[in-house]
């Protein structure tokens, strides 16, 4: 009994770390730019693409893969930045939020046209291959594991960027107020510029490591989807707010799927958010928020 | 160029603001009244389909436009409109009981998503919203005793007092007059104190409640006023179609209808019936233009890119959608040549955060 519930918990939590990582890149948007990027999901899915053309077409090892997807998906959340995003610079959240729809549609669309990609399925090998790790009357495969432990990592990572490197207070600054950001000195245009290029980065990295659980197709961008609720759950804004809140929603998602009805592990991920909401309007670790006239 | 010389405070709430209007907006109905001897069956099927997709139009531009509240979940009321229609046409009631129905439980579901409303703000509504949308399509397609789940439910020609509206024309009447009353109602309530209410709500929260504007009551009306507004659209969709299934309810539904205001214009009623016109010729256009491309394009993505393409260049190049591109021309002309550029232009603000560390 303990042991089924201790293996639901650890596949929720590798699932959930997926979730994270998604949520993260929302997140990253929203600390510089106050913006939801709602193409995240279709950037993870264009990454995920940019992997299997490196991994499977070319035959480049797994690590070279890598970092061939987070370097050119770097490239194209920059260019997306330059070309759409820039020009609404100053305009209502709102207007950066359906433009961010736009790209998705357009990321969605322009995938089923190249050759080579389509609208085929794609599996994409890993070289943690497929032992499994015995965990007190649990298993867990090796590849779940891999995933939880470079989620992991790159949180780590990200948490120190925006604690202590010059670029990363930089851009908490730009969120908190551009006009005093520009006086001391942040060139804020570049630095929208960059974080673009991070958060796409980083959408990379997730597709890559969803791609041997979720397979490769121009729709698995969708999952960005249930990646929402992770980033409302731990609160906008906050790093180890989307961590906690992937993994709540992974584990929820899990534990929903074995113990409720048919159907409920669709839902619990919304159900989760909408009882957040209701308690917490701003999620779990969400700034204090107050209207200044 | 017109000059209206106002004399008297009634006449910034007149219908028509002149002579002028009251023309070309009767030369509009002649036209509409006229369609079904003028043009060929598929067109008055298209014409329907904007009556239906404008009265949803009016509805979220009602929410988005003049309260300034973001729903991503408007398919859901689509829903709840279309399976209350279904539901009771089946069950014998007459469809102005169904009509009526679908529209009071839309608005009653919409009070429900406006409770968390009063609490949100911005992108953390537009989620909540997008959640509800969410659950609302897994309950249909779970609930398979009442709504078939996904074998979905058919439906049978309207009857009104028993006259059975089977032919294409007398339903085009029926869609258009539906959107004519919605289109006086929205007037009406916009040029009412809760409209007014409304659109003080949307320029600034705080400045409307030291008004004395009750946020939580206006809000909640609001919701409530667009939700019944879109099961309407709903229910007529609904006979539209003949079959309704969940899979018609989804986020993309909801993206579409909010793209309805986007490209119409946000904050005119105009707006939300061009946005409709464009929304249901762009297929149509898409078509026509896939003869000119390779065979190799398939057409399904050439849609998603089209789609997102235009939305974008809009948003980027002419935010006041179609009407403000409308009012651009007309100004254009009316104090030719002594157009400016900075007429139309936006403020561009510097972002600040209300969050606080």
């Amino acid at each position: 009994m303990f042991s089924q519930f201790l293996q639901l918990t650890l596949a929720g939590v590798a699932q959930g770390c997926v979730y994270a990582l998604v949520a993260l890149g929302f997140v990253l948007i929203y600390k510089a730019t106050e913006t939801v990027n709602f193409a995240q999901g279709d950037l993870m899915m264009l990454g995920a693409f940019f992997g299997l053309t490196a991994g499977t077409i070319l035959g480049w090892p797994y690590w070279a893969t890598i970092l061939f997807a987070i370097v050119v998906m770097a490239v194209v959340g920059m260019g997306i930045e330059r070309v759409v995003i820039r020009p609404v610079l100053g305009y209502p959240t709102f207007t950066v939020v359906m433009i961010t729809i736009g790209v998705g549609y357009v990321l969605r669309g322009v995938v089923t046209m190249i050759p080579g990609w389509g609208t085929e399925t794609y599996a994409l090998k890993t070289p943690f291959g497929d032992g499994v790790i015995r965990f007190g009357g649990a298993v867990l495969a090796t590849e779940q594991l891999a995933t939880i432990a470079l989620t992991a990592a790159l949180c780590l990572v990200l948490y120190l960027f925006f604690r202590f490197a010059k670029l990363g207070v930089a851009m908490q600054a730009t969120s908190q107020n551009q006009l005093a950001a520009y006086y001391m000195g942040i060139p804020v245009q570049r630095v929208n510029m960059l974080i673009w290029g991070l958060a796409a980065a980083v959408a990379a990295f997730g597709g890559i490591l969803l791609a041997p659980v979720a397979f490769v197709h121009s729709n698995m961008g969708f999952i960005g989807l249930k990646a929402f609720p992770a980033a409302v759950v731990g609160g906008f804004g906050s790093v180890p707010g989307a961590v906690v809140g992937g993994l709540i929603i992974g584990v929820v998602e899990a534990l929903a799927g074995f113990y409720l009805p048919e159907g409920f592990k669709d839902v619990a991920a919304y159900v989760v958010v909408l009882v957040v909401l209701l308690f917490m309007p701003s999620g779990i670790f969400g700034e204090t928020i107050r209207k200044k006239v | 160029m017109r000059f209206i010389f106002k004399t008297d405070y009634t006449q910034d709430i007149r219908l028509f603001q002149h002579g002028g209007q009251i023309f070309w907006y009767g030369v509009l109905g002649v036209l509409l009244l006229a369609a079904p001897y003028l043009v060929s069956g598929y067109v008055l099927s298209q014409l329907q389909f904007i009556c239906i997709y404008s009265i949803i139009g009016l509805g979220l531009m009602l929410l988005v436009g003049y309260t300034g509240q973001i729903s991503l979940g408007h398919a859901a009321f689509l829903a709840v409109g279309a399976y209350t229609e279904a539901l009771l046409q089946a069950a014998g009631m007459p469809f102005v009981v169904s009509l009526t129905s679908a529209a009071l439980l839309s608005a009653a579901v919409g009070i429900i998503v406006g409770l968390p409303a009063l609490r949100l703000k911005g992108i953390y509504l537009a989620i909540a919203t997008f959640a509800f949308n969410v659950i609302v399509e897994e309950i249909i397609t779970r609930w398979e005793s009442l709504t078939g789940g996904n074998h979905g439910k058919l439906l049978k020609a309207i009857e009104i007092f028993g006259y059975r509206l089977s032919s294409q024309e007398s339903f085009y009447y029926l869609c258009v007059g539906l959107t004519v009353l919605a289109v006086l109602l929205l007037i009406n309530v916009l040029r009412s104190p809760t409209g007014r209410a409304f659109v003080a709500i949307r320029d600034s929260e705080v400045s409307a409640s030291c008004m004395g504007i009750n946020l939580a009551y206006y809000k909640t009306v609001s919701f409530a006023l667009s939700a019944a507004l879109t099961g309407v659209g709903g229910a007529l969709y609904a006979h539209k179609v003949g079959f309704i299934s969940p899979e018609q309810f989804t986020l993309i539904q909801s993206i579409e209808l909010v793209t309805i205001v986007i490209i119409g214009g946000v904050g005119s009623l105009h707006g939300a019936v061009l946005g409709a016109a464009f929304i249901i010729m762009l297929p149509q256009g898409i078509s026509i233009a896939k003869g000119w491309l390779p065979d190799t394009v398939p057409p399904a993505g050439l849609q998603s890119v089209v789609f997102g393409l235009i939305l974008v260049a809009f948003i980027i190049f002419e935010p006041y959608g179609l009407y403000g591109r409308w009012l651009k021309i007309r100004t254009y002309f009316d104090v030719f040549p002594f157009y400016r550029r900075g007429t139309f232009r936006r403020q561009r603000s510097y972002l600040r955060s209300e969050r606080l560390r």
